[in-house]
């Protein structure tokens, strides 16, 4: 979880490594370029209030996978584990806060004000706690006792444990979508005749002041150090006298938070959730963790919101209906060419 | 019983496997048999349904390669069989005619199953040259895209393969010359260009198929390749420090692996005589790999007993369970459950709604409890067991003295 001055060091380093090197930052290059040629001759077909209309989704968008790629990030910088069912563990938190919601007293039709923001906020505080819990509980069991078995062992208990939550909502609210009440106020204003809501503000700024949290604790808290330590060297951290087992526990717990927030914000702003939601956004957003550079909290924060981006232009200016395909192409292409992604971090060979 | 058991155990090299070979040999022979006359005559819908288990069958032993011997997890392996049975659906149909091509081709069954096996093999090299070369998860993860990549493909591109509606009427496989007589109700007579349509014709052919291809990789499994696999697996650096070109042997298990995706694929989607983008999504690959964990991963037989125990729960026991559970339901007074109430939906659908849970259930559980699958290889079964307890010796010992 470097800074930024440190990432660019390294890729100057990176850079020098050699001509096959250059060669693939040069095909990466082309090929972003290319794609941005493209968007620009889009964008100024379809003319500037479309575009700042597009921008304000893609922002939204983004800071949902933003959430969800720190969770990826920092499970993945800190063991080494592509923790597969957190993109359900965000589902879960997006099916809980649409049972809460009633719970709360909140509804659709209903006024905003102070004491429904209130409860909205009880709503995000009971969700990401249950989804903390989940996570904490999901590492116990299927995590903690393969930690020193072969690498696939852990990878394949990831997949059961998607699969088993995914069952588990599958069975909860069956195979259709599953309508998430609309308690945001839907006003909004204009801005050059792109209509920017309430909701856009509420999700983007949540997001941003989750993030910003999140950078300041691992950056300064006692705990955050420790998280550090352990990703960087766990037997050293070890004799340093950390918990390793608590760290870890730990990281899964604020991974989880971020996942049950970002669950809430999705079911606010789309209104809508289903039981394979975990793995369709999970892969998308593990996709922005990689393209940040795995294990850096910034890159998965950037990274998210380029991929919310990528997505909401495709669906705009593109059509919609290859708009996962192009993600997934991004993922494989970000992985050929630059594995350690844009603010990557240097992640030892095991 | 006691003298077999020591005949078994006496030679050196005995391979505790032969045994298990017999018994599926001597199953898979039988089972056309016992089925036809356990229902007195009525068997083809059993044989049937033996024969597409064959298909997930051959999809394991292929995916083993993968997993089991080179240790690479490949999470989008349906991409493959994907591309096996559109291959087969391109060649070997009249819908060339609606594509942009204009022209029907027909290939017979026999040729586009050798190049479905190289098409597949190819898109393994295509995909896995850039991407074996890095970090085991992440070829997880490319993988998992590759396979979410390819079905979308086949359902967009609609000018190429109908889109959502699938590529139908496919050429039924034909054996180019048959000999005819009263075993099948016909006077003495060679027939050429026999179509085949038998349930018991497909089973056969695929027996056939597995026992080629199990011979086959338990070849490369004993040779030279194949303990090259298992050094790359065990610990890649070693395995390069020892001279072995670890992007090679990897991209080798790969393609082969996509290869008998590619022969699965081909077989699937001329018995079905359809193929649809919805038939390969993220499940399938998870079915496979499901398979492969519970049986035992990087041994045959366990792979395919897997193989047949999960077909049989997921295609054959929860489908008829939804029906059974709601009799018994009424049966014994609880007929209130069989109604949906609020989010539940009736106990039938909610069976039927299990699979995902069971899927899961089976990963965590058999990875936890015995990584080595129900039925492992030897050799595989102490690394898993020795690995373990050896690390967690030194690791415990430091946390006794100084987190403790």
């Amino acid at each position: 979880m470097g800074t930024i001055g440190e990432a660019v060091r390294r890729r100057r380093s990176a850079l020098r490594s050699g001509l096959t090197g250059r060669f693939l930052d040069l095909g990466l290059i082309v090929v972003v370029a290319a794609f941005l040629i493209l968007l620009a001759t889009r964008v100024l077909e379809h003319g500037p209030s479309f575009f700042l209309q597009i921008l304000t989704f893609a922002i939204a968008n983004g800071g949902i996978y933003a959430l969800i790629a720190l969770g990826y990030t920092m499970v993945y910088g800190i063991i080494e584990l592509i923790n597969f069912a957190h993109g359900d563990v965000f589902a879960f938190g997006a099916f809980l806060s649409a049972s809460l919601i009633p719970v709360f007293g909140l509804g659709e039709d209903k006024p905003f004000g102070v004491l429904p923001a209130l409860a909205l906020l009880g709503v995000f505080v009971v969700t990401m706690l249950v989804c903390g819990v989940l996570n904490v509980s999901i590492e116990r069991i299927a995590y903690r006792p393969l930690r020193h078995a072969p690498r696939l062992a852990p990878l394949i208990t990831a997949i059961g444990m998607s699969f088993f939550l995914e069952g588990a909502l599958f069975l909860w609210k069956g195979p259709s979508n599953v309508h998430y009440p609309n308690v945001l106020p839907s006003a909004g204003f204009n801005l050059f005749g792109a209509e920017i809501g309430t909701k856009e503000i509420i999700v983007i700024v949540t997001a941003l002041v989750l993030v910003v949290a999140l950078a300041l604790f691992v950056e300064r808290s006692r705990l955050g150090k420790a998280m550090r330590a352990t990703a960087q060297d766990r037997d050293a951290s070890l004799l340093m006298g950390i918990d390793i087992d608590q760290t870890i526990a730990a990281t899964f717990f604020i991974g989880a938070l971020l996942a049950g927030a970002g669950g809430t914000m999705y079911g606010l702003y789309y209104n809508t959730s289903v039981f394979d939601l975990g793995f369709s956004a999970g892969l998308v957003a593990f996709t922005a963790a990689v393209f940040g550079g795995i294990g850096n909290i910034y890159g998965a924060a950037i990274g998210g919101l380029l991929i919310g981006m990528i997505q909401s232009f495709w669906d705009g200016y593109f059509e919609s209906a290859w708009t996962q395909v192009v993600i997934f192409a991004v993922l494989i292409l970000v992985l050929v060419f630059r594995p350690t992604g844009i603010l990557g971090m240097r992640v030892p060979e095991k | 019983m006691t003298s077999l058991r020591q005949f078994w155990q006496s030679g050196p090299r005995r391979d505790p496997n032969t045994v298990a070979y017999i018994v599926l040999l001597v199953v898979a022979i039988s089972f056309p048999i016992l089925a036809t006359v356990a229902t007195g005559g009525q068997g083809e819908v059993m044989i049937n349904v033996a024969a597409d288990a064959g298909v997930y069958v051959l999809l394991a032993v292929g995916l083993n390669v993968v997993i089991g011997f080179a240790g690479l997890l490949d999470l989008g392996y349906a991409a493959f069989f994907a591309i096996g049975a559109y291959t087969y659906a391109f060649l070997a149909s009249d819908h060339g005619r609606v594509t942009p091509l204009g022209e029907p081709i027909h290939l017979p069954f026999w040729i586009v199953l050798f190049i479905a096996m190289f098409v597949a093999a190819s898109f393994g090299v295509i995909l896995g040259a850039p991407t074996l070369r890095l970090r085991g998860d992440y070829l997880a993860i490319v993988t998992l895209g590759f396979g979410e990549i390819v079905p979308r493909i086949f359902k967009n591109a609609s000018v190429w393969t109908s889109g959502v509606n699938g590529i139908s009427a496919l050429d039924i496989p034909a054996l180019p010359l048959w000999l005819q007589g009263p075993w099948s109700g016909d006077p003495f007579a060679i027939v050429p260009d026999f179509k085949i349509i038998s349930p018991l014709a497909y089973y056969v052919i695929m027996v056939l198929l597995l026992i080629i291809s199990v011979v086959l990789v338990r070849n490369l499994h004993r040779s030279r390749l194949g303990r090259a696999w298992m050094a790359v697996r065990e610990d890649e650096v070693a395995a390069a420090a020892m001279g072995v070109n670890t992007v090679a042997v990897k991209l080798l298990a790969f393609s082969i692996g996509a290869a008998f995706s590619g022969f699965a694929g081909t077989f699937y989607a001329a018995k079905l005589s359809l193929v649809s983008s919805e038939n390969f999504g993220f499940s399938v690959s998870i079915t496979i790999i499901v398979m492969i964990v519970l049986g035992g991963m990087g041994n045959i037989p366990g792979v395919i007993t897997g193989a047949l125990l999960i077909y049989g729960v997921i295609f054959i026991l929860l489908p008829q369970m939804p029906e059974y559970a709601t009799g018994f339901a009424n049966s014994v007074g609880l007929s209130g459950l069989t109604h949906p109430s609020g989010d539940f939906p009736g106990i039938g659908e909610f069976i039927s709604r299990l699979k995902f849970l069971i899927f899961g259930f089976i990963l965590v559980v058999v990875m936890l409890v015995r990584p080595q699958g129900l039925l492992p290889s030897r050799q595989r079964e102490q690394e898993l067991q020795k690995g373990i307890a050896h690390e967690d010796t030194v690791i415990e010992d430091v946390t006794a003295e100084v987190g403790g």
